[in-house]
């Protein structure tokens, strides 16, 4: 099917149409999930786990029941169905019994009159662990052989081996996603042994269907709806109160509501894998990148949630968007007493694109070569086969084209800023001019798009003409990333209809549109729109019997054949498609095969100012090009990379959930540091634009890729401003004021090389 | 939960001798968190933000009513200084001075201020008054000498407020962060100097030695201000948490009360 772009219409896709939630959200007129009430509500509160790991000895719902307002208490004795949930396998209790597994785990429910009282109850329900030693080093878990999945992949000639030699270990901390909007949603009972839930989160369908299956419940009884989201960043894919709400309302026959804490936000959905890495590096003298060898261990806490997925993304962009001629990964996601962790913007892409550029960078030094150079060197691009899977790459893939553009934007004034607040120690006055030095550093990330390894990945939408214009009904969720818009710029540009309004359905009344997440609705529910928009117009103009529709009719030769109204006359035409890309395959026993559906890249440049006796950072700038596709907005586009360089400018100086054994120390934004206005850098970004295979008009996701290099970047420049060696992130300032030039990364030259040199 | 809005001093102070643990609810930033993160319930409160008496700024006294916002924009640096990096523009707006010491967190950023000057707290009761000194007051983390039924009038300072004061903190945000460590130093034209740090001990440390060996020194050289920092390194008493480490700590008390000493020498 060939689209046009029609001319004539305002708002289609390539322009920057503002986003309608925009300014009711700014003057605070936005209707979160968190806003919702209805008539004769209930307060939902969640009893936890204060322990990483014990043994529940006994519950006592007793005195929590004894206080006026309590309606009832509920433990996993209570949950009807399997009772358990889990995005890539059912291994959680919808509430502990037997042993608990991480700090915070929900115990039990309870629902009372309102909030306080339901606060009370919980904190008054009385529960007897028996204290057991929590097992949280991954690294001792991989040992013990308690992993979510263990990965091996080995591709290329075994024996090419590099004469330049560069190993290092690397770490990554554990970060939080963060959304403003903590979880919340309300289920209300439909008397009839139904409920409906109005919640917010990243996958309706996902969630329907654990909700019906730790229930026991047929699937027409459950009905989820959109609520407001207040941001997600992969916290919404797992299940957080989702079950807890609809069973205080079947077991109560009342609406409750729930609202988690910013505390309770922090243990209530999962997290970021805490990585550590070890790399080694071969090249030869040319720059040519021959081998990569790479360890990789995840963190994936107490329970599967998507480590097995995040742990092979991690494995299979091991290496970079570089060819390499040999290449060995092995990899494992650790099973835990730790906070669970499963999917964050970029998803599992971000952790080895810290260490992997980190050792491009080292690999560039030992060379005595540019590192821009080496990169290019290596580039991949359309044609070439991923160097971990061996996927020949099909789609559009300019990373040459990123890593140029980036490298040609000036650089920032050198001179460091007047105002002290924007010295490295803002506001703390710590820092004179005199103590700070610049430094520039450049990263490189690719990643995949939309699911992969043979997921059965669609999205549906049902365009529906009205006789004021087109609806596109969709179950997809708008996490405040500009979906709704975006939907509509497609279904514009597809119809010829301006008045095109994005319709949310519920989980009764369409199919999936898959996750918000993985860089996909954009891709995914945007082409079942383009779809469902075209089948509209078709339909439409062969029964007004024209050549042109816009929003008075079918027109034929210039003239108005058919009003819209009138086009309904033999019923309502209506479109369902179901969208799906490529198929992808499982992999080989050795990590190999077409497991991807299209793959995107991004190039950052950092520019640091850095306090290195006191280790204090501020970053001044980060530039970036990046690879979409197609710019079906790009103001939308802009959000993003803004947005995504500030999650990953967090990562590489502030956000860090701190464990100790297993407990978290700063579950707070008092302590959780996100950075704030005067820790953003600006940024000048460059939009490469090369259609690719399958998105809607040519366009990728553009989500994910802005967090994932950027981190790298960050940490780039402070080793080029301090000499530190900057092996973790967060980089805190003990590491830069105390990290000796001496590092545990080491380059050398073969001793022995394999092979003799010609 | 009786709640008394008192709009005099003396009412208030009635209210406090009325209900002695009553709780004082000031500009409310450390104690609502309290209230909604830490189980805190008073049975009582005593709500003091309409009490005029409270807000007054005379010289050398400061009310315990006077808000960051204030002192960020008043005529005395150290403080100046310090109130600038507490929090965001609402909490400024709202925190009070005298609220920060009747939490009296070892983090408090007017904490190293009042240290350096040698400030006394000023406590009134329907029984009378007590002033006590800073080191008096703060008896501990989180810990003050306040009494049943007193309440925080404010701050005084001595006759003469020393002439060169600077303030730095320590957070790896550049703003709204708790400090990791903070410092104040003060300088008199006749060499006096005074030396008080934050968040790296218990209550607000005092680096007397080397107070001592730099007060004496007219024209510090670059090995008097090398051994002016390892006095101020040895003398804090700081702790490992999940902000930082102790020996960061340390290390950076001595960078900054160098960085500090430099600037108002210059
Ligand atoms: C987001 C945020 C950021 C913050 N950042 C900082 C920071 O950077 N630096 C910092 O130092 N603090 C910070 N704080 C803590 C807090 O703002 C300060 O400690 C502030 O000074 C407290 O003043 P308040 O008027 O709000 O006190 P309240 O919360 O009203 O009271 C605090 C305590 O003092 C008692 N009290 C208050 N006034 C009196 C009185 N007159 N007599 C007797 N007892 C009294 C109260 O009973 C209570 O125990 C922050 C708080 C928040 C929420």
């Amino acid at each position: 099917m060939t689209t046009l772009v029609r001319p004539g219409i305002v708002g289609g896709v390539g322009t920057s149409l503002l986003r309608p939630d925009g300014i009711p959200k700014i003057k605070g007129e936005f209707a979160f999930s968190s806003d919702l009430e209805a008539e004769g509500m209930l307060w939902g509160a969640t009893v936890r786990s204060p322990h990483p790991r014990a043994r529940i000895v006994a519950i006592d719902a007793a005195p929590a029941l004894a206080i006026s307002g309590v309606r009832t208490v509920l433990t996993q004795d209570d949950v009807p169905g399997s009772g358990h949930f889990g995005l890539e396998r059912p291994d959680q209790p919808v509430l502990a019994f037997g042993e608990t597994r991480y700090w915070g785990q929900p115990v039990a429910i309870v629902a009372a009159e309102d909030h306080e009282t339901a606060r009370r109850a919980a904190d008054a329900v009385r529960i007897e662990y028996e204290v057991l030693a929590p097992l949280v080093d991954p690294a001792e878990a991989v040992r013990l052989g308690s992993t979510f999945r263990t990965i091996e992949i080995r591709n290329g000639d075994p024996d090419a081996h590099g004469e330049i030699v560069v190993t290092g270990e690397y770490e990554v901390g554990m970060q939080d996603q963060a959304p403003l909007g903590t979880e919340s949603g309300l289920a209300i009972p439909d008397g009839m042994g139904g409920v409906d839930l109005h919640i917010a989160t990243q996958w309706l369908h996902a969630d329907h269907e654990q909700v019906v299956a730790a229930l026991g419940l047929p699937p027409d009884q459950i009905r989820l709806h959109n609520a407001g989201v207040g941001g997600a960043f992969g916290s919404r894919e797992d299940i957080s109160l989702q079950i807890h709400l609809c069973l205080l309302a079947l077991r109560t026959g009342r609406p409750v509501k729930m609202v988690y804490d910013r505390a309770e936000s922090f243990v209530g959905h999962v997290h970021r894998h805490p990585a550590r890495m070890r790399y080694r590096h071969e090249a030869d003298r040319d720059g040519t990148l021959v081998r990569v060898e790479a360890d990789l261990v995840f963190d994936g806490g107490a329970y599967a949630s998507t480590s097995s997925a995040v742990l092979a993304n991690g494995c299979y962009f091991a290496v970079g968007p570089y060819r390499a001629k040999s290449v060995h990964i092995t990899g494992a996601s650790a099973r835990t007493n730790n906070p669970t962790a499963g999917a964050m913007r970029g998803f599992g892409a971000p952790q080895p694109c810290f260490a992997y550029e980190a050792q491009m960078d080292r690999l560039a030094a030992a060379l005595g070569m540019d590192p821009v150079a080496l990169r290019l060197r290596n580039a991949l691009g359309t044609g070439d086969r991923i160097p971990t899977t061996n996927q020949v790459i099909v789609g559009s893939l300019p990373t040459r084209e990123v890593i140029e553009s980036v490298a040609a934007m000036p650089l920032p004034d050198p001179e460091t800023a007047d105002d002290p607040r924007s010295l490295p120690g803002g506001t703390g006055l710590t820092t004179p001019p005199g103590a700070v030095r610049r430094g520039i550093g450049f990263a490189v990330g690719i990643k995949n798009l939309a699911f992969s390894e043979s997921f059965d990945d669609f999205s549906e939408v049902r365009g529906v003409l009205t006789a004021d214009g087109l609806e596109l009904h969709t179950a997809a969720c708008e996490n405040g990333q500009g979906m709704v818009t975006v939907l509509e710029q497609i279904g514009r540009s597809a119809s010829g209809l301006q008045r095109v309004t994005v319709v949310f359905a519920d989980t009764s009344k369409i199919g999936s549109a898959g996750s918000t997440s993985a860089s996909r609705q954009t891709q995914m529910t945007g082409g079942a729109a383009l779809r469902a928009a075209t089948a509209v117009r078709e339909e439409a103009l062969r029964r007004g019997g024209g050549d042109h529709l816009d929003d008075a009719g079918v027109w034929r030769g210039g003239r108005l054949v058919a009003p819209l109204a009138g086009l309904l006359g033999d019923g309502p035409i209506e479109h369902l498609e179901r969208f799906r890309h490529p198929p992808t395959a499982k992999p080989d026993a050795f990590g190999r095969g077409d497991v991807h559906a299209g793959f995107v890249v991004a190039a950052h440049r950092a520019v640091v100012d850095v306090d290195p006796e006191l280790g204090l950072v501020r970053v001044v700038r980060l530039d970036t090009a990046q690879d979409v596709g197609r710019a079906l907005n790009p103001l939308s586009i802009l959000g993003q990379i803004e947005g995504g360089i500030m999650q990953g400018v967090g990562l590489a100086v502030m956000e860090e959930i701190v464990l100790e054994g297993g407990v978290m120390k700063n579950a707070s934004f008092t302590d959780y540091l996100l950075p704030t206005f005067l820790d953003a850098p600006q940024v000048e970004a460059i939009l490469v634009e090369q259609p690719d295979h399958w998105g809607p008009f040519g366009a990728k996701g553009v989500g994910e890729p802005p967090t994932i290099s950027s981190t790298a970047a960050v940490a780039a420049a402070i080793r080029d401003a301090t000499g530190a060696p900057i092996n973790r992130v967060p980089v805190r300032p003990q590491d830069i004021a105390f990290g000796s030039p001496e590092s545990p990364v080491t380059s050398h030259q073969q001793a022995k090389s394999p092979r003799p040199r010609s | 939960m009786d709640i008394t809005l008192p709009r005099d001093l003396e009412a208030a102070l009635a209210a406090a001798a009325a209900a002695p643990d009553a709780t004082i609810l000031a500009g409310g930033t450390d104690l609502m968190v309290g209230v909604n993160y830490h189980g805190v319930r008073p049975s009582a409160v005593v709500a003091i933000r309409r009490v005029a008496e409270l807000q007054e700024w005379e010289d050398r006294f400061i009310g315990a009513g006077v808000t960051y916002r204030r002192l960020e924009a008043g005529p005395i640096p150290g403080l100046a200084q310090a109130a600038r990096t507490v929090g965001s523009p609402q909490i400024r707006s709202a925190g009070t001075i005298g609220g920060n010491l009747g939490t009296a967190s070892p983090a408090g950023d007017t904490l190293p201020f009042l240290a350096a000057v040698d400030a006394s707290v000023v406590l009134r009761s329907t029984a009378g008054e007590r002033v006590l000194r800073w080191d008096e007051f703060i008896t501990g983390p989180k810990r003050n000498a306040r009494g049943p039924g007193e309440l925080i009038i404010g701050v005084r300072f001595p006759d003469r407020l020393p002439r060169r004061q600077a303030f730095a903190k320590i957070g790896v945000r550049s703003a709204m962060v708790i400090a990791i460590a903070s410092c104040c130093v003060t300088r008199d034209e006749d060499g006096t100097t005074r030396v008080a740090l934050g968040s790296v001990g218990p209550t607000p440390i005092r680096a007397r030695r080397a107070e001592e060996m730099i007060s004496a020194e007219s024209r510090p050289t670059e090995a008097t201000l090398t051994e002016f920092s390892r006095l101020v390194a040895d003398e804090v008493r700081p702790i490992t948490d999940h902000r930082s480490t102790a020996e960061y700590r340390r290390y950076a008390s001595g960078v900054m009360a160098r960085r500090l000493l430099e600037r108002v020498l210059s």
